[in-house]
């Protein structure tokens, strides 16, 4: 008798576990991807939530985690640096749109001691993260750097063990200015780094950092100047070193934008841009009713990324990320606006 | 339908010879029917868990099929794992899985044996006894992240230090670390399954060695390490299965690097580890599979151990009662 | 000669006793380190609001970690309620055919089963339960831990129905109670604390189990009572706070781990104490 009553109260809690889903549930939405924009994500979606109701669950696995999971359909939207290749375009089930959000500019944090500014050219930085420079008195960083003593240390590499659109931002320009890069690496957002550690997203790698006496890694910009970890100047396409700031960062993104935004924007032309930037951005599914998904859920998703685009730019300087110029919020409109469900445009 | 009575149905049952006490029979069994159907229930679970293995293990192979087409036996042997062209090879994360392995059963050995001696024959009972046996025991229950966290906040700068002052790179994490992490998770299984097969030995061998005149050092050297042997190996093993799968805590200290280990303080990757790092990105179908055959290779490992386990503890068990 | 010779032997058995005596309890240091931190790091954390509220975003202060706390024991409760019926049976199924082939079979299957290692059995559900739903979701995790949860109460509950007479069985029929009702009636509440030891140990361990939630439970910031969607829990948010480089994440992970050793060892400790309380000898 006893145990019957047993497993009656626990069928019971089962039961109405499985309730829940019935009862009319605010819309959640279910994001994942790169850690990059993941602090003003954080802070938008928090906003959005206080203002809109709406839960947004955002996990920051990396740009290639974000790509593989609206592959698989787990999630609603993914977050990713690095824009799709044709190759995963293909492979994708379904036409995907990419809505930029903001850029970011990927800095070299670096710890070495006794050394508060750091100048890098393009030479040197594919030398260091090709293993080659091993150390930070090497000829080549001393010569750039006549004002400071560099100590006589290991440079030990930080990399990203994700798959992560930061590092696709970064290989993407060392492939610009490097052939040796371009053809024993690449790029991508999991590479076959030559030399050493791994950390798991951009916290990981400036945690790493901010550890290792002699390291250098790369790591968005909010990441160095919220853990207060120096950053290098790095010389651009002009000849000038550029200490990365938003001004510099949104100068880079005056290019020739594309259509569908997939664009990168890698050592720049511009003379006093700062020559690691990238947009990051946001993909969905072109057509939203897969799966059963409701117009419901379909139409607060495009609400979101309208928002994002428009009312959410304000929190980006504040987080010292560049807020999106005004060609790319146009370009952007009228990719949200494409948007269909069953063939008709959600918003107008 | 024949009609036999009650009691010529009885005279049969009970005129041959009705062989061992078969409850099952239908006759004089009113329930039979229940029991029929509560036996296959019983019957069913079990065949559920036997195909709950199988299944899993097919599963794997089919994901791991595109991987094993692509790249069939090189898997083993590239060293180079590179998802921007596409060419995986799973040497360093067997080579890295082996080190933090064997080293980790290494630097516990001393200490697993120590405590199976001591809790198994120098003092069986008494409040150090018993206090080092729920240590032992608190020890295992502890969840892997927590020992990770341990590693990180505790370990990673500590070796650090070391390395700086023995002028190695100062990484701090790398197969070292990962190594005095893994051999503290696993002293409680070898520690336990050793104390239970060293309880086991009977008194009278022992007592013979001791009459003779030797002192416990060579009477355990002598007498009670030779016979608990194949257990003593089984808790090896199955600590040794431990260590080979354990993820979280190494994840933590190992450092992410899928090249080759160069030496005891570089920082590597093991297969496990290497898993929870890619799986949830890896976007093309090639690196998704290559991940699973990676974890294929871990569950073929796995079931080796626990198969090889159960003999020696079966073999030990033949020795005990023959 | 002879004199030499035995004190040499007895000081090599000394040595020997002071070595043993010594690598024993060092082993123990671990322990109580990992330990002391904990509660040292952690206990600071520890407020009423930790057990409240939910986490704030990265960078503001305060926060709880809530949702982790209702996220493991949705999971853990999920784990329990699939894997006890089953491995109940199995183990009165293993311990009633001793000898037989089969039974042989399922023995080796559940020793595999409890080989694999959690980061397979994550791959696994993600395979079975994760891809054909289309989403992440505490259902997942649950039968990701269930599968680790089989092999340990299955074993347990097969040792302790083992230990149980023949008599007790013989007495039974001879008083004409059928097989059924043998086995539910009469074995299986004297087994009753063995078994409960079993399924508690088994869920203690479970508890702290991260690998299998990484691709199934996902992680959530906000409160999810639903079991279809994403949920956190404890040893998930110690994973990724402690690897963030926020110091305030940091702190709340000593805190969190602390909730999770204490879930852990209370666990344990009632298993023991039900072991030794309720347990039938013959």
């Amino acid at each position: 008798m006893k145990k019957l009553l047993k497993l009656a109260v626990s069928a019971l809690a089962v039961i109405s576990m499985f309730v829940q889903p019935l009862k009319a549930s605010s819309v959640e939405l279910i994001g994942a991807g790169a850690t990059f924009p993941y602090p003003l994500y954080s802070k938008m979606f928090d906003v959005y939530n206080k203002e809109h109701g709406i839960k947004i669950n955002y996990s920051a696995i990396g740009s290639g985690g974000g790509i593989r999971q609206l592959m698989a359909k787990t999630v609603d939207f993914g977050g990713t640096d690095a824009f799709l290749t044709d190759k995963e375009i293909r492979e994708m089930p379904g036409s995907v749109v990419h809505i930029p959000t903001c850029i970011g500019a990927v800095v070299f944090a670096f710890n070495v001691p006794g050394v508060p500014e750091l100048n890098l050219t393009p030479d040197v930085i594919a030398g260091i993260f090709l293993g080659k420079i091993k150390k930070w008195s090497a000829p080549e960083i001393r010569k750039i750097n006549q004002n400071v003593k560099m100590p006589d240390i290991n440079i030990v590499v930080i990399h990203r063990s994700d798959g992560s659109g930061t590092t696709f931002i970064f290989s993407d320009y060392v492939s610009k200015i490097s052939n040796e890069w371009k053809n024993s690496v690449g790029t991508g957002t999991s590479l076959k780094w030559p030399c050493g550690l791994g950390a798991k997203g951009n916290p990981g790698v400036a945690g790493l950092i901010k550890q290792i006496p002699g390291s250098i890694g790369y790591v968005e910009l909010i990441y160095a100047l919220s853990n207060k970890i120096p950053f290098a100047c790095v010389q651009n396409k002009s000849g000038i070193f550029i200490k990365p700031s938003l001004l510099n960062t949104s100068i880079a993104a005056n290019v020739e934008l594309p259509d569908d935004m997939r664009v990168s924007i890698t050592n720049t032309n511009e003379k006093n841009g700062y020559p690691i930037c990238g947009f990051t951005w946001i993909i969905v599914y072109k057509e939203q009713n897969y799966d059963n998904r409701s117009f419901e859920k379909a139409k607060e998703l495009v609400n979101l990324l309208w928002w994002i685009t428009h009312q959410g730019q304000r929190y980006t300087e504040a987080l010292h990320y560049a807020s999106l110029p005004k060609e790319a919020v146009v370009k952007a409109e009228r990719i949200i606006q494409s948007i269909t469900y069953n063939g008709k445009p959600i918003i107008k | 339908m024949k009609k036999t009575s009650k009691k010529q149905e009885i005279k049969k049952v009970f005129s041959k010879d009705p062989g061992p006490w078969n409850f099952y029979s239908r006759a004089g069994n009113k329930y039979f029917l229940m029991d029929w159907i509560f036996k296959k229930i019983l019957f069913i679970s079990g065949v559920s868990i036997f195909f709950l293995v199988l299944m899993i293990f097919i599963f794997l192979v089919l994901n791991s099929m595109p991987s094993i087409k692509e790249f069939g036996f090189r898997f083993f042997l590239s060293k180079s794992w590179d998802p921007v062209f596409e060419k995986f090879g799973a040497l360093p994360f067997i080579a890295g899985t082996i080190f933090t392995s064997f080293l980790a059963l290494l630097i516990s050995l001393p200490f697993s044996l120590s405590i199976s001696l001591y809790l198994g024959e120098f003092s069986k009972s008494g409040f150090f006894s018993g206090f080092l046996k729920n240590s032992i025991e608190l020890l295992a229950g502890v969840p892997s992240v927590v020992y990770g966290f341990f590693g990180m906040f505790v370990l990673i700068p500590i070796v650090r230090y070391l390395e700086i002052k023995f002028n190695i790179e100062p990484y701090g994490v790398g197969i070292f670390t990962s190594s005095i992490i893994l051999s503290i998770m696993i002293i409680p299984f070898s520690a336990s399954l050793g104390r239970e097969v060293i309880e086991l030995i009977p008194q009278d061998i022992k007592e013979a060695a001791y009459s003779l005149g030797s002192t416990r050092y060579e009477v355990i050297k002598r007498v009670v390490l030779p016979y608990a042997k194949s257990g003593i190996t089984a808790g090896i093993l199955m600590a040794l299965g431990r260590a080979f799968g354990e993820t979280m805590a190494v994840t933590m200290v190992i450092g992410n690097s899928n090249v080759m280990p160069k030496g005891l303080f570089s920082p590597a990757n093991t297969m496990a580890s290497l898993i929870a790092n890619e799986f949830t990105e890896a976007v093309s179908r090639i690196h998704l599979s290559s991940l699973i055959e990676i974890g294929l290779v871990l569950f073929i490992i796995s079931a080796v151990f626990s198969i090889m386990g159960k003999i020696f503890i079966h073999k030990f068990s033949i020795t005990e009662n023959g | 000669m002879d004199n030499k010779n035995i004190s040499k032997r007895i000081f090599k058995d000394r040595i020997f006793t002071v070595c043993v005596t010594f690598l024993a309890f060092i082993a123990c240091l671990p322990l109580l380190g990992i330990l002391f931190l904990i509660i040292k790091n952690g206990a600071s954390s520890i407020n009423l609001g930790f057990f409240i509220h939910l986490p704030k975003p990265v960078g503001e202060e305060g926060g709880g970690i809530a949702n982790a706390i209702v996220g493991t024991f949705i999971v853990v409760g999920i784990a329990f309620l699939i894997a006890t019926p089953i491995s109940l049976l199995t183990g009165i199924f293993l311990s009633e055919n001793r000898k037989s082939r089969f039974s042989e079979m399922v023995r080796v299957s559940i020793d595999i089963l409890s080989g694999i290692p959690s980061i397979v059995i994550g791959i696994i559900a993600y395979l079975w339960v994760v891809k054909p739903m289309k989403g992440f979701s505490a259902l997942s995790g649950g039968i990701a831990l269930a599968m680790i949860m089989l092999p340990v109460v299955i074993k347990s509950a097969e040792e302790t129905l083992k230990l149980i007479p023949y008599s007790l069985r013989e007495a039974s029929f001879a008083l004409g109670v059928p097989y059924y009702r043998t086995v539910l009636k009469v074995i299986l509440p004297t087994g009753f604390s063995g078994i409960i030891t079993g399924v508690l140990i088994a869920v203690a361990r479970i508890a702290g189990e991260t690998a299998p939630l990484l691709f199934t439970a996902f992680g959530n910031p906000f409160m999810n009572f639903n079991i279809t969607k994403p949920v956190n829990a404890l040893p998930l948010l110690v994973f990724n706070y402690a690897t963030s480089p926020y110091e305030q994440w940091h702190k709340i992970a000593w805190g969190a781990a602390f909730i999770l050793i204490i879930i852990v060892f209370v666990v344990n400790i009632l298993a023991r104490m039900i072991s030794k309380k309720w347990k039938v000898t013959f």
